[in-house]
């Protein structure tokens, strides 16, 4: 049985991962099987030490602790401590009595609101789905405790008021924490509607409120998957083909079963795997350990190879991902063409956390351990791995080391290997850690595609872009997993997001797409299409301004009256980057780019020094970004200095390649990324606005990259159009 | 096989392979699970503990060759510059998924062990063999300023 037949999808009503087009979301529910003792526990009169649970997503004791349960994975985006705001918001609590626990993976209790009834992480929507579900459990709770004072106090609950967890009657100049209500408030029922603040009156939402787990991650307490520890645990690494879609002819253990300290060694779908008392012993075992290939049906092209089949590709009659009048016709008709084509490369997500998962299985239950992205999706495989109901697989989520986007993959193929690991161990009970090395993660697929785009626009004889057109070969995320059911006349919206939306006004638009397939797997990887289509967009429309005669940020600022907010951040972005100032000397330069992604609007300005040598260093990137209510704007700035150093590294030298089938790429060595030297001074601005929040995680990667490479271009006159610039000979 | 060494000030003796990266060695062996787990080829600064006072890649630096040496992990941290670095990491609320942040703490705890004003540049040469994906670089940058003025005041 595939993960397919299990989750069947169903028409949605909330868009999973993108706002574009109609979308359906898939739909499935499976909560967790309490253990019959905790059902009891929490049945049982109120007592003290009991604490006062008004809804899932809040507990709070008698010690005044307020403990904020967190239905989406803390992995560096700030979760846990958005998520605690919006609840201690509305419920007045003392934010240094706040704490954040994970949630269990139950999707009748933590779904994502964006995904239908599925419990996960991603699209940048953890706060935009959870924002009134969350208001609302802060502002119950917080009716509830004055409900319970009202009583004990025999005052009218108009009359009591809330301030950092003390519960106040000015009348009679009585005061109550909340740990004191808690008994009081068991008893009582709680309201099915609340009256929300008025944000004037936010005390919490936009100020710097610091993050709940940050302490913990100065002083190496802070617990990752990696640190799981417990008796008798055992620790597995597994030997993948070398090739994707090779699969196990025959394996020799008689030489890793020799190592010291390996236990057993064991073949599971994905490989074979040498199970250990401890990680050296398990690489040991794994090194000396023998596998005979099938690589009958495995993928033995090369990205070169792919490359030239989608430049190919590219010219052929593609499917429709956007049609307004006649590109065709304008363009050939146009006083002036302009015309390029962008070549994007594999990228891996490389978080410093390589995959990790810890598993205790045994006949009638799964217990799983992991940085946890996809809770409901892993339950669902990781129970078909087992051949278990989904009910007895149980998830502690724990902060992930990084993810990216890899965390959450329709076929959990981390948590599946470390179940079928379990499984053929014995399943037993012994607890497996599937822990992978930094080489198993860059050669383990799962990569950002590979793209290649070709733009062509028409301009008219008076500089007026009045075509445009866009084509995109390459491989789509969603075909074969379960969101298959959300690609639409064979347009996976993940292919295009970035591009069919394309905010500029032009009269003539059509944007193409010609679905590939190979056997390299492929998955959403930070901004997912925004991370290649905005960087096509953003440079071809900087080209296009170019032979118009015009100024980048002039160019685009004229196509966006009818797009206030994006509008706004461009212009925002290029008055604090002093766009109009001087021309930067000889050398320098500065680019210009903006981006709408999961309903953010974000526009950079990069500035360069390129060396005579080529050499490209990134000065100093000026943010501007509109996400709605600023829940945490210093948590805002923070994912865009992390976005842009994340999309920067990718720009200038990420690339997963492909030489007959071998990933060419290793480690931090070959697989290059952002360090502490190439870093530009970025200057975050965060638009006001009190419109519902939207996602940050993601949005302030997709500008970068073309912000940078308009910013060569304005330095030295050469375009970017091989991703990465490395490749370009610019770094 | 026993190695005996100096763990974070106290006497330890570890019953392991002497081969075994001191990274794992301390990891399961002492239990001690601050300092993590990135590339294993010394390429990412994610193990960074001090050897002697130096920082050392310990995924790369096999058991037998800290006999008789002094090691020190996030756990063991006490001197000024470390307190100050972890004191600055939180002003500037600098970690993100904090994976890679006990490396962090342990480079710029040495950096600034030796020299109490770096420049941008020293801070280039002494964290730029510390990656971090989530790209925290410009806070790492200005904590290690701050503490540098916190070390001196």
């Amino acid at each position: 049985m595939s993960a397919q037949t299990l989750i069947p999808p169903e028409p949605a009503r909330r868009a999973f991962l993108k706002s574009a087009g109609t979308v359906t979301a898939v739909a499935l529910t499976i909560g967790f099987d309490w253990a019959s003792s905790t059902r009891e526990a929490l049945a049982a009169a109120p007592a003290a030490g009991v604490p006062f649970v008004p809804n899932a997503f809040l507990r709070i004791g008698a010690d005044n602790t307020v403990t904020v349960i967190a239905k989406h994975v803390e992995m560096g985006q700030g979760a846990y401590t958005g998520i605690a705001t919006v609840v201690a918001e509305e419920l007045d609590a003392d934010w240094a009595q706040v704490r954040v626990e994970s949630a269990p993976a139950d999707a009748t209790r933590y779904a994502n609101l964006a995904f239908g009834k599925l419990q996960g992480t991603g699209g940048s929507s953890a706060m935009a789905n959870s924002w009134t579900q969350l208001r609302e459990a802060g502002g119950k709770a917080r009716a509830v405790l004055v409900a319970a004072a009202s009583k004990e106090w025999h005052v009218p609950a108009s009359e009591v008021t809330v301030d950092r967890s003390v519960v106040f009657h000015a009348g009679s100049k009585r005061q109550a924490t909340f740990g004191s209500l808690v008994r009081t408030a068991q008893g009582l029922p709680v309201p099915d509607t609340v009256q929300l603040k008025d944000p004037k009156d936010f005390k919490l939402i936009g100020r710097q409120a610091p993050r709940v787990d940050v302490a913990a991650k100065c002083d190496g307490t802070a617990q990752f998957t990696l640190d799981v520890e417990m008796p008798g645990m055992l620790v597995a690494l597994l030997k993948r083909p070398p090739r994707f879609g090779g699969t196990v002819k025959s394996f020799d253990a008689a030489s890793a079963s020799a190592i010291p300290g390996v236990v057993k060694v064991v073949q599971v779908p994905a490989g074979v795997a040498v199970v250990a008392k401890g990680f050296w012993a398990a690489k040991q075992g794994r090194e000396a350990l023998k596998v005979e290939w099938d690589e009958s049906n495995a993928e033995k092209r090369s990205s070169a190879t792919l490359m030239d089949e989608y430049r190919r590709l590219a010219e052929q009659p593609a499917l429709p991902a956007r049609k307004e009048g006649d590109a065709a016709a304008a363009i050939r008709n146009a006083a002036h063409k302009v015309s390029a084509s962008f070549e994007f490369p594999y990228l891996a997500h490389a978080p410093m956390e390589p995959l990790d998962a810890v598993v205790k299985l045994s006949a009638d239950g799964c217990e799983i351990w992991a940085g946890d992205q996809f809770q409901t999706v892993d339950q669902g495989n990781a129970a078909h791995a087992a051949g278990l109901d989904p009910k007895r697989v149980s998830i502690h989520t724990l902060y992930a080391g990084g993810s990216f986007g890899r965390r959450a993959n329709p076929g959990s193929d981390y948590i599946v290997e470390a179940v079928s690991i379990a499984k053929a161990f014995g399943a037993d009970g012994t607890p497996i850690k599937l822990q992978w090395t930094r080489e198993d993660d860059i050669h383990g697929g799962l990569y950002r595609p590979m793209y290649f785009h070709k733009l062509e626009a028409a301009l008219s004889a008076d500089g007026k872009l009045t075509g445009w057109r866009h084509v995109i070969v390459g491989q789509s995320i969603m075909a074969g997993s379960f969101f298959s059911a959300m690609i639409k006349d064979g347009v996976d919206p993940t292919s295009v997001e970035g591009a069919a939306n394309i905010a500029y006004a032009i009269p003539n638009v059509s944007v193409e797409l010609s679905t590939t397939k190979t056997g390299v797997p492929v998955l959403w990887w930070r901004v997912v299409g925004s991370s290649h289509t905005t960087f096509a967009v953003e440079t071809f429309v900087d080209e296009v301004a170019h032979a118009a005669g015009e100024d980048g940020f002039a160019f685009r600022r004229k196509l966006l009256d009818h797009h206030p907010r994006m509008k706004a951040v461009l212009e925002l972005a290029a008055e604090k980057a002093g766009w109009t100032d001087a021309p930067l000397p000889a050398g320098k330069g500065r680019g210009i780019a903006v981006a709408e992604a999961f309903k953010t609007y974000v526009a950079q300005v990069a500035e360069v020094t390129v060396g005579e040598d080529g050499h490209v260093k990134v000065d100093r990137v000026v943010c501007a970004v509109d996400c709605g209510t600023p829940i945490n704007p210093d948590n805002i700035a923070a994912q865009m200095e992390g976005g842009i150093g994340f999309g920067l590294g990718a720009a200038l030298y990420g690339a997963i390649t492909l030489k007959d089938g071998r990933i060419e790429q290793d480690n931090f060595n070959n697989y290059r990324v952002l360090r502490m030297n190439e870093m530009p001074r970025v200057e975050v601005h965060i638009m006001p606005s009190s419109e519902p929040p939207t996602g940050v995680g993601e949005p302030g990667v997709a500008p970068v990259g073309p912000a940078v490479a308009n910013a060569i271009f304005a330095a030295t006159g050469r375009r970017m159009h091989v991703f990465p610039f490395s490749k370009n000979g610019a770094v | 096989m026993s190695t005996s060494f100096v763990l974070n000030g106290k006497p330890a003796t570890l019953d392991a392979d002497p081969t075994m990266p001191l990274l794992w060695a301390v990891r399961e062996v002492a239990g001690l699970h601050g300092t993590k787990f990135g590339c294993g080829m010394a390429l990412c600064g994610a193990c960074t503990v001090h050897l002697d006072g130096q920082p050392i890649r310990s995924c790369v630096m096999p058991l037998s060759a800290v006999a008789g040496r002094e090691v020190t992990t996030i756990e063991g941290l006490s001197s000024k510059q470390a307190k100050a670095v972890q004191a600055a990491w939180i002003e500037h609320q600098v970690p993100q998924c904090g994976y890679c942040q006990s490396g962090q703490v342990m480079s710029a705890t040495a950096l600034l062990e030796k020299n109490s004003s770096p420049t941008d540049a020293d801070i280039d040469s002494a964290m730029s063999g510390n990656i971090c994906r989530c790209a925290t670089y410009s806070r790492i940058r200005t904590a290690i300023h701050t503490a540098a003025q916190s070390v001196k005041a």
